[in-house]
This record gives C-alpha cells, structure tokens and sequence, in this order.
C-alpha cells in the first residue's frame, strides 16, 4: 500500500514542471476511508471539509449491455423507476396501491399477449383488455403522490440530483447539505431496497420521447444507432442503451423489476461519498441503513466476445443533414495492458490545438471543422472502439476527411511520435489527475468508478504509473495492430434533400 | 444458583448482543429523521481592489491544490458590434488567443503551454469577452506573462482569421441540423425581435465582412483597465500577488469608458409561429415572452414561482405533464430574468408528433390554472424549502465565490446581492407569487413557436388558431465568397 505512493511521488517530483507536494498526496490517502458492508456494498468515502456540504455517486455495475434479449431499454428504464418512490415514500396508501399495481400488472400480460399474437388476433378482445389494463392503471394512481422522492431530495438542500445509464453501469448522484446524511442514508438505502413500480407505463411513454429526442429526431443519433449495429455484431454494445421502438412498447413493470432483483445488489454497487463527513460518525449511519440491503450474490457476469471483424464495414445515412464522418476500430477492454497506449494515442491525436488532427485536418488542410480520435466508446467494460470523427468544412467531403485520417493513422504506424508530443501527454494526464480532485461530485464518481473496474480507488492514481510507462514503441506496435482494414467500420451522413417523409414509423405501441 | 446466575447471565449478553446489532428500531423513516443544525459556514470573501486607473481586482486564496487561475472580463460583446457584422465578436473571442502577439504566433503559445499543462483562452458573449488562465502554480509566471502579452500586444494573424471564419460558415451552413439550435435561436427571434442585438444570427455575408482591421480597432476601442475586472484564485501569496498585480496593472492608462449600446425591447408579437422539420418524430414547442430584470423588485417572487411552477423534479410542469400525463421528457420553463436585460421567457416541451396539439393545450391549461392558483401553501414552503436549503451550493467554493462577486461588479450590483437575496426570499407570500404570476405570465401575451413534422400531427396546428410559418432557409453565401471557397452552399 505504500509502494504506489513513493512510485507516484517519485514520479511526480521528477516530472516537469509538476510542482506537487509529497504531504499533499499522503494527506489526500489519508482522507479515504473504505468500508464493505457484510452484505457486500463497498463505500469510499473521501473527507473533504471544504464546506458542510457532500456528493456523492452510486456507480450499479449493470448497464444497458445487461438488457435482456427483447427487452432493450430496460437498465435505463429501471433507472427512471428508481425516482418513484418506496412503500414508505410516493404513495397514500401503499396496501392498496401494491393489490392494484398487481393487477395493473396482469391485465397488462392479458393485453400483450394478444397484442403480440401474429396470427388470429381479436381485436374487439384486444380493445377490451387494453381498457381493462388502463382501468387499472387509473385505478393504482390514485395512491401516488407525484415525484414525492425528488422533492423530499430538493426541499432539503439537495441539488443536481441525476441519474444516468450507459452500456457499462448505473449511476445515480446528487448533493447536500452536510447535516442531511442521515436523510440521505435513508432515502438512498430505501430505493435501492424496494423500489415501487408505480407510473411504469406512463414513464415508458416518457421514455420513448426521450429516444425521439435523442436518437430519432437527431442526425447524430440516427447515424450512431446504425452505426453501432454495423460495428458490433455480438457483444452487447451493437444495440441502443435507450432501447429499440418495439422493445420500449412491450416489456412490463414485472421485467423491470425482475432487473432490478439481479442487478441491484449491494455487491454489484459502490457508493462514492465526497465531502464534509467524518467518517467516525458517518458509517455507522451507513452500516444502520445500507446494512439493511439483502445479501445476494453479485450476478453472474454473462456476455458474449466480440468475435474478430475481419471484414470491412460501413454504414450510409443518406439524411437532410450536413455530412458528417466516423470511424471505428475494435480494440480490448479497459482491463488490456495496453489501456494507456490507447489513451496516450487519442491524447496525441486529439487534445487541443497542438494536436496532429486540428494541426492537419483543421490548421494546415482547411478541410475540417473539427476532427478528433477518441477511445472507451461506446462502454468500456468489453471490447470497444477507438474511433475518430470529423465535421467537413462547406464545400469538402467525407472523403477527403476519411483520406487525411487514414494518412495520420500511417504516420503513427510508420514514424515514432515525437519526445514532445509523449512528454505532453504524460504532462496533462497528471495535471487533470490533480484538477479533477478540486470538485465533489467528480471525485465521487471517480472514487466510484475506480472502485469498481479495479476493485481499488487507488487505481485512479495507479494509473499515471502506467501513463508514464508508455513508450513511442508502444504507440507504433498497438497503432499498426488495431488500425488494420479489415478491423475497420465507418460511418458516413451523406447529403440528401428528402421530401417530408417521417425517419421513424409513428408509434403503434401500446401507449 | 450458579447455574441459574450463568443462565442469566447469558440472557443478559443474548440481550446486549441483540442490541449490538442494527436493529430496525435505530433506522428511521424519512420523516422521522431530525436534522442537526448545519456547522455555521462563513465562506471565505474574495479581496477587492481598485486601481487608480479604475481595474478592479478580486483576489481569492484558495491552497487546497497547487493551481491558479485568474480571469479578465473586459465590458464591450456581441450586442456592441454593428449589424452588418454580426458575428465580429466571435471571431474577436476566438482570434485574441489564437492570432498570438506581436512576438509570438499562437501556434508558438500552444506549443508552450501544452507542454505544461496549462490553458490561456479567450472567449466572448453578449455584453463582454474574457481571457482567462488556468495553470499549475509553479508556471504562473511564465503563463501570466503570456497572458500579458495577448491582453496588451494581441496580433489578430490573418491566417487564423480565416480558420475561424471556415469554422463559422460551417455552423451556419449546419445550424438547421439541430432542433435545439434552431429553437434556441427562433426563440429569441420571435421574444426579441429579429434586429435586437440579443437576437441577430451570424450570417455568411455579415462574417465576410470581418477584416482583421475590425477586430485590432475593436480590441484598441475596449481593452483598457478602467472596462476590466479582474479575478484571481488559487494556491498564491496574497501579499505578494498584490504586489504584482499593481506593478502590472498600475501604469495602464486609461481609455474610453465603453458605451452601453442603447437597446429598446420590445414585446413579441403575440400568435403561433411554426417551423417545418421533416426528419423528426416529435416536436418542441415554446411559449415565449420578455422577462424581467434581476434588479425588478419582483424578482423574488418571480424565483419563487419558477420553483413551484416549472423548476426541478417535483414542478407542476413535471408532474403534470411529464408524470401524470407521459408527454414529454423534457418540460419545464418560467419567466427568465437577465442581469441588465429582460430575459427570455420560455415554457417548453417536448411531445411526439401526433400530440403537439395536446401539448400546446397542456401548456396552456398550466398557465391559466397558475393565473388561478399559484401557490397553495404546501407548494410555497417547498419552493422556499428547495432555495433556502440549497442555498449553501451558491458559494460552497472560493471560485464559486469570486465569480459571484466580479457578476455583481461587472452588472452593478450591490455586492451582498446573493445574501439580501436570501432574506428577501424568505419574505416572499402566496399572494406575492399570485401578483407575480398575473404580471408576467400572459397566454393572450405569448407568442407560440412550435418545431415539428406536420405529416405526423394527430390534429392540424390550424386548431389553435392561424399559423404563421417560419422560413429557416440560410441565406446562401454572397458571390465573392462562392469564388474564394469553390462549393461552399
């Protein structure tokens, strides 16, 4: 344990221009304190006394690519029902309301069968039970009270409160007043105890704008969902996070629930703390209302490998929109040895304006807006992709921007990179390190995440020994190996003038 | 009687174990928990000086991290800048840092402060431009000489002109590819008026006719110490940052004070206005309306009900429309307020084509039910729950503070705006929130912009009244530019 830390302040000190104190870095080891519960929930909590205040980050190791088959969506689904209360908080009555949301639940599975019936559907019954379905859910929302979750979190002090999905994880976070912990204990503990499924068919319709906004009505969107089901094949990245149309439009309030039963685990969970907490006072509140979380087994981890692509990919959006240019190259997980070449290629490539795509593609061609190369998408947990984009300037081409990427890609394979350029991103990497540590809520999710990729939140500084092993020889080795051919998709907005035809069909579903 | 003492003694550490463990009895429900007081938090007041040739700077100490950075806001933005220049600011905000100096080209300072990490950039907005500075404390010095160096001998190179007007002809030539851009721009439009300052869109022509002449006359018309505040934080030495700052800053000579442009507001033209888009499934709609100023004594109130009425997770927009109703993902809105302006009033949504009509309805039965019933008294305690409780996020960092502090001196602001905020927050009533809803929110008042597919509409937009289409079309570029950039459209 004190290895790492004389590694890194050997490696700080001798760095240049890298005035970071020796004190400075044991102080901060020394603000950590790491907790696991009996039942399996790890808490990092960083002391941080700034202000009475806090933030914190709930990193659920389960994400979009744990979606079911059919069943897309459904990880980001169960994040939005994450807001709706508990027994004890969003409803008047819960007795009751639970018997009608059972009910709301088998007219539901009566009405879906026959709607998914291909051959000799009656629709004068499927009428009859969608009445019935929507009856009862007319009935249970008598018991709710709206967004009671939500506004308990604000009226106390709590701010920015968030949630997010990602092919990787679920996160939830917000921030409050030092003096709410135990409030915050027990609101956090109970949601993620028992959940209520109230309002599910209705937030399913919410959800489904959501994906119009961002997927259906969004040049961008549409191409990255097609352009994601080119490029994957296997592993679960090749489907949308916000779900298919059809998915959103059938799985039920039980489906949610059952993801949440073999997700939500306290072992598949980490909670970041940041702020003005003692850890002396603050786990035993923590052991007292998350010790409550039932002790199961952190799911199995099932996911199909990405079998090699060995062939070449692409995809063409003939769209209204102005064209646009992507590419992508498979490459391992966050968890290959070569994670920090990755990233020190996308820094080179890409970070400001000393960078070899703004200097090439943007400075000296004048053919782009913008160009970048960037790693870790669309997850990381699996194997994903390192891609590269690039806005046209008006009057250039996809082409001509494809042309000029592939002769920056040649220069990493065939010439070393410059002692500047490696130096620079070693320089950058240790200073983001140092300015991430000034905010709450970014510490909280950085505490989070590196506790669950690496089993250790040290990792988050681990990893500049890494940043500061890689060679110019590992650039070339890893460029020429993931930059081939045939390991590569790409993905074109082509210019098209269309007359008004709507991009997606409207909505049949069971809304 | 040893066997019977033994049994209870057993009983008695079978008990104590018992309680040793957590039981439900110490785990609360929500509303049972007591809060203790919050520790009393005095954040730390940026220092404030004013230089004899009128700079004024706030200087805050701050040595969690060894990093500084400091900003100048200098008076003088888009709202400044002729019509038929539109967009010279932009390239003004962008071209300061990457023309270089006199000595230096740009390229030359990126090399440098790459290479250390650090970052000098410029920006502008409405009614100002910055150049600002973030380093690792031991580089100060050579950064800040830098920054010194565009802030007094900026060079504006010609070639860098060039790429920042490629890169605003490629934002204009794809600013109808986003819904957002291009309701947030028609939006303003439509509240504004299409020749306000707060409104005016870049155009190819207008940026053409930047030369980098305008951009040296604007930076010799603004840049004076008596237009500037400036602020500094981070792991420094106050008594000897001060020292500096009055050496560097001391012996600039004033200039023209910059003049405030004029600008008359005028209402929106009450109806509904609609933009075609053919590639999307859902629509966006927007009540729009002039706002207040900060300054407005009803600006209290008007938070207030911004909170009740279409703020944060448990609004009536949110509950009613988004929870209860399952239209929209996105709702919510208020009246704006601006810092020496009306801000912009918007009430927005998000619906799926076939129920923009019930969309534009729900809005509309939110607005006449706030008319009605603005506050019941447990929406009122909440609202005031929500910013009071929250307050302590406004100034929980030294940065946070500064940047509070040089809004307040750059708009004219009494500097404990945010505290007498607080205490006038904490005045406001029901009836207040009433008064100001029947103010500022007026249905037969608001100009309604709708953005959407009409193939896919349930009902015709006509339902609501007439309709007034908006024609996006960007006009295409003029001629002498056609030939210097072969197929720009």
């Amino acid at each position: 344990m004190k290895y790492w830390f004389s590694r890194l302040i050997c490696l700080l000190l001798f760095a240049a221009a890298m005035p970071l104190m020796a004190q400075d870095l044991s102080s901060y080891e020394k603000r950590v304190s790491v907790k696991t519960l009996t039942n399996g929930l790890t808490i990092v909590l960083w002391q941080r006394p700034e202000a009475p205040v806090f933030s914190f980050f709930t990193l659920v190791d389960a994400g979009s690519a744990q979606d079911p088959r059919n069943e897309t969506g459904l990880a980001h689904m169960m994040e939005h029902m994450a807001f709706k209360g508990t027994p004890d908080i969003g409803t008047t009555d819960y007795a009751a309301e639970k018997v009608a949301l059972e009910k709301v639940e088998q007219t539901y599975a009566a009405y879906e069968a026959e709607r998914i019936k291909r051959v000799g559907q009656d629709p004068q019954k499927l009428a009859q039970l969608k009445r019935a379905w929507q009856d009862a859910i007319a009935a249970a929302d008598k018991y709710v009270v709206k967004n009671q979750f939500g506004e308990i979190v604000e009226s106390h002090g709590g701010v920015g409160m968030n949630a997010f999905t990602s092919y990787d994880e679920t996160a939830y976070m917000y921030s409050m007043p030092s003096n709410q912990i135990e409030l915050w204990a027990a609101l956090e503990s109970d949601r993620m105890m028992h959940p209520v499924m109230r309002e599910f068919y209705k937030e399913r319709n919410v959800v489904m704008e959501e994906r119009r906004m961002r997927t259906d009505s969004s040049p961008t969107g549409r191409l990255i969902e097609q352009f994601l089901g080119t490029a994957f094949m296997a592993n679960p990245y090749h489907r949308p996070t916000i779900g298919y149309a059809s998915d959103l439009q059938s799985f039920s309030a039980t489906d949610a629930a059952d993801f949440f039963k073999r997700h939500y685990v306290p072992s598949n969970m980490v909670i970041g703390l940041v702020g003005d907490l003692d850890p002396e006072q603050v786990f035993p509140i923590l052991e007292r209302y998350f010790g409550r979380l039932s002790t199961t087994p952190k799911p199995e981890e099932l996911f199909t490998d990405e079998p090699p692509q060995n062939s070449v990919r692409q995809v063409t959006l003939k769209d209204p929109a102005q064209p646009f240019y992507l590419e992508g190259y498979h490459r391992p997980s966050y968890l290959a040895p070569d994670d920090a070449v990755y990233d020190a290629i996308s820094d080179i490539l890409s970070n400001g304006r000393t960078s070899r795509l703004f200097r090439s593609l943007v400075r000296d061609k004048k053919i782009a807006a913008f160009a970048a190369g960037f790693s870790g998408w669309p997850g990381l947990k699996y194997s994903h992709l390192f891609a590269f984009y690039g806005v046209p300037l008006p009057g250039h081409t996809t082409e001509e921007i494809q042309k000029a990427i592939y002769e920056e890609i040649e220069k990493l394979k065939t010439q070393d990179v410059t002692d500047e350029e490696l130096q620079m991103f070693k320089t950058r990497t240790k200073a983001d390190l140092i300015r991430g540590l000034a905010s709450n809520e970014g510490l909280a999710e950085q505490l989070a995440t590196y506790q669950t990729r690496y089993g250790d939140w040290r990792e988050l500084f681990r990893y500049l020994d890494r940043v500061d092993k890689v060679t110019k020889a590992d650039i070339r080795r890893v460029s020429t190996s993931a930059f081939a051919e045939t390991n590569r998709t790409v993905g074109v907005i082509q210019t098209q003038t269309v007359s008004s035809q709507p991009v997606a069909p409207a909505s049949k579903g069971a809304e | 009687m040893r066997a019977s003492q033994s049994l209870f003694v057993q009983a008695l550490l079978c008990f104590l174990l018992m309680a040793a463990v957590p039981s439900a009895s110490q785990v609360k429900s929500w509303n049972q928990i007591q809060a203790p007081p919050l520790p009393a938090f005095k954040p730390q007041q940026p220092v404030r000086m004013q230089l004899p040739n009128g700079m004024v700077i706030f200087l805050q100490e701050d040595h969690e991290l060894p990093l500084i950075s400091a900003t100048a806001r200098v008076r003088g933005g888009s709202v400044y800048e002729p019509a038929n220049k539109t967009g010279l600011t932009s390239l003004y905000g962008e071209v300061w840092r990457t023309g270089g100096s006199k000595t230096k080209t740009g390229d030359q300072m990126d090399d440098f402060l790459e290479s250390r990490a650090a970052k000098i950039e410029t920006e502008s907005q409405s009614d100002s431009t910055t150049i600002s500075l973030n380093c690792l404390k031991g580089d100060f010095e050579a950064v800040f000489d830098i920054f010194l160096d565009l802030l007094h001998n900026p060079e504006f190179r010609a070639d860098k002109l060039e790429l920042a007007k490629g890169q605003m002809y490629t934002e204009i030539s794809r600013r109808n590819d986003s819904v957002e851009s291009i309701v947030h721009r028609e939006s303003r439009i439509i509240a504004y008026g299409k020749d306000n300052p707060y409104a005016r869109v870049p155009e190819y022509s207008t940026v053409a006719a930047v030369t980098r002449d305008d951009l040296l006359s604007w930076h010799r018309q603004y840049v004076y110490p008596n237009n500037i505040i400036f602020g500094i934080t981070g792991d420094f030495d106050p008594k000897a940052i001060e020292i500096k700052l009055e050496q560097t800053f001391g012996a600039w000579q004033k200039g023209p004070d910059a003049a405030r442009p004029d600008i008359k507001f005028t209402e929106p033209k009450p109806g509904l206005y609609f933009v075609r888009k053919a590639d999307v499934n859902q629509s966006t709609i927007g009540m729009l309306d002039l706002g207040i100023e900060r300054s407005n004594p009803d600006y209290f109130a008007v938070s207030v009900m911004n909170e009740i009425f279409g703020g944060g997770f448990s609004s009536r927009l949110f509950n009613n429309i988004r929870s209860k109703q399952g239209l929209a993902y996105n709702v919510g809105g208020g009246v704006g307020y601006g810092w020496d302006r009306p801000g912009l009033t918007n009430i927005e949504m998000q619906t799926k084509s076939a129920t923009t009509v019930e969309g534009v309805q729900a809005l509309d039965n939110e607005i006449d039910d706030l008319q009605k019933n603005a506050a019941t008294p447990e929406e009122l305690q909440r609202a005031k729950d929500d910013i009071l409780n929250s307050f302590i996020f406004q100034f929980d960092t030294p940065e946070k503070v500064l940047h509070e502090k040089m809004s307040y001196e750059f708009y004219h602001y009494p500097l404990d705006f945010l505290e007498r905020y607080r205490s006038q927050v904490e005045k406001v009533t029901a009836d207040d929130v009433t008064q100001v809803a029947r103010k500022y929110v007026h249905k037969e008042r608001m100009a309604v912009l709708v953005l959407g597919n009409d193939a896919e509409f349930g009902k015709p937009l006509s339902t609501l009244g007439p309709v007034q289409d908006v024609d996006i079309t960007i006009p295409p570029p003029p001629a002498s530019l056609m030939q210097q950039e072969p197929g720009a459209q």
